[in-house]
């Protein structure tokens, strides 16, 4: 088996933050790989996993246009490439989204996950907050969850699972090769989820 | 990396609870910087009006700046520049989506706590505004609202984020579309950063305790900047960036994102410069792409640009020496 490539999109956001949980949760499992950062189709179309980062959704979507990056990506997780979603990513990658305040925006989406997203859901930074939360689907029963102007699901399709909610907000979702969540499991040295979707790449792999 | 809390003094945030008896905190240190780590690689534009905020969202901006004028112009009116009105930051925190950041002066603890009052998500204490306190910077830690502030040397930057200070910007000398003073503090910032991360490497702890005295500040934020080797929060370059070329070249002295100000709403061609600079700042690593962008602009629209050597007004020396 050749060696498992990661790649973190690079346009913009805490790109760095998620190459170093990746690189520990492969090693904490023991697996042979790299992890690239991404900026352009070529990039995108050669790594085996991706994960789109914490950042401003807005901002990455148009420039995902802007070269390309946007239909490359569609193409590989519609294909099946694993794709972890974290905040910013998780609306990139859904199907629709609104904002809590200003509400319906044209801002650029990857519709590849079934879901509505409501936009800063639990308010602007200073509501932003750390809490325990529980991933039980993912064998995570506890992890700190820290949630920056953080955007929850609000209605989910039929091949969506939620995996945890939050004062009654979904804040996490699985639908096949697809993993999303409201929270940054990169900005806490817990790799544990990171360490899920690493198997998840390895597993599609194989 | 940039660590997120370290051995720093940290805000231990306000305690609550969810509706099913979570324990929640809000205001950490994780959740300041964190903020800041989520702006990066990104470009942050100065606004006046809902207009310019609504342009720089759709160029791609990652947040927007709210000021009352820009520093071009508060440049030319003289006077006590003064926090932008509360009515103006409100009507852009109900049209964008990004993150809206808004300036208070340096020191004044009550323009800070109103605008963190009315919810703006950053507040830049800043040198572009009439200084409140002469000797005194704001208490950062003692908000649930993220501060950024402006420094010219790691000295200055050191002293901010021991205030609290979640993000650093590098100053430049604002409103001048001169980059010439960002790239010189930026590149001192290095320089300093280098020399006291080889102090570090050579073990030798008195020679810190040397800095720490000098630079007026604890020990321990020495150690743990020397020891990383780079700031230990997000710094973005700030202060005269006129054109795509500039972005792109302080992000490759190793800016974590830009600031600007008077450089895209006082050109004339504010809408595809501001798009230009996004695509500059994103892809500064590749020439080609870069010079994609500054064909985007038209030099003959710039900002003029002032001689920073003939200022009557140098804002970039507010409130360094305390």
């Amino acid at each position: 088996m050749s060696e498992l490539d990661i790649g973190i999109l690079a346009l913009q956001g805490d790109v760095a933050e998620n190459f170093m949980s990746t690189m520990m949760a492969m090693n904490e499992l023991g697996i042979d790989g790299s992890v690239s950062q991404v900026k352009t189709p070529d990039q995108i179309s050669a790594v085996d996993g991706l994960i789109v980062p914490g950042g401003e959704s807005t901002m990455m979507g148009q420039l995902s246009m802007v070269n390309g990056a946007m239909n490359a990506l569609k193409e590989k997780i519609e294909s099946g490439m694993p794709v972890l979603g974290i905040c910013a990513g998780m609306i990139l990658l859904a199907k629709n989204s609104k904002d809590r305040v200003v509400g319906s925006t044209k801002q650029p989406l990857l519709d590849v996950l079934d879901v509505e997203i409501e936009r800063n859901s639990f308010g602007r930074q200073k509501d932003s907050f750390e809490a325990e939360v529980s991933l039980d689907a993912m064998e995570i029963p506890s992890f700190q969850g820290v949630f920056i102007r953080a955007p929850a699901v609000v209605k989910t399709g039929s091949g969506v699972e939620t995996l945890g909610k939050f004062n009654e907000k979904i804040i996490a979702v699985k639908q096949g090769n697809i993993l999303a969540t409201s929270f940054h499991p990169e900005l806490t040295r817990d790799v544990s989820l990171h360490k899920q979707f690493v198997k998840m790449v390895a597993d599609s792999k194989n | 990396m940039i660590p997120l809390s370290g051995d720093l003094p940290k805000s231990k945030g306000i305690k609550s609870e969810s509706v099913d008896s979570i324990g929640v905190t809000k205001g950490t240190s994780t959740l300041k910087r964190g903020f800041a780590h989520m702006l990066k690689n990104g470009v942050v534009m100065d606004v006046t009006t809902v207009e310019q905020a609504r342009i720089a969202e759709e160029a791609g901006a990652v947040s927007v700046m709210v000021l009352d004028k820009l520093p071009s112009d508060v440049r030319k009116a003289g006077g006590v520049a003064r926090t932008a009105s509360l009515r103006v930051i409100q009507e852009i925190m109900d049209s964008v989506t990004i993150p809206v950041m808004a300036k208070c002066r340096i020191g004044h603890v009550y323009e800070a706590k109103v605008l963190a009052e009315a919810n703006v998500d950053m507040v830049d204490e800043s040198e572009v505004l009439t200084p409140a306190d002469e000797n005194h910077h704001i208490w950062k830690w003692d908000f649930t609202t993220p501060f950024v502030n402006g420094a010219r040397s790691l000295a200055e930057a050191l002293r901010r984020i021991e205030e609290g200070a979640a993000m650093i910007r590098t100053k430049g000398e604002p409103g001048t579309g001169n980059v010439a003073e960002a790239i010189l503090h930026i590149k001192k910032v290095n320089d300093e950063l280098r020399t006291i991360k080889s102090i570090y490497d050579s073990g030798d702890k008195q020679g810190l305790v040397s800095i720490a005295r000098e630079f007026k500040v604890s020990f321990d934020l020495v150690e743990e900047t020397a020891k990383i080797g780079r700031l230990p929060v997000v710094n973005f370059a700030a202060g005269g960036i006129a054109t795509p070329a500039d972005a792109a070249y302080l992000m490759s002295l190793g800016c974590d994102g830009i600031f600007v100000g008077s450089g895209i709403f006082k050109a004339e061609d504010a809408m595809e410069r501001a798009r230009a600079t996004v695509l500059a700042t994103t892809f500064w690593e590749d020439a080609d792409a870069v010079k994609e962008a500054q064909k985007m602009i038209n030099e003959k629209q710039s900002i003029l640009g002032l001689d920073v050597k003939n200022l009557e007004l140098r804002m970039q020396d507010r409130g360094g020496s305390a």
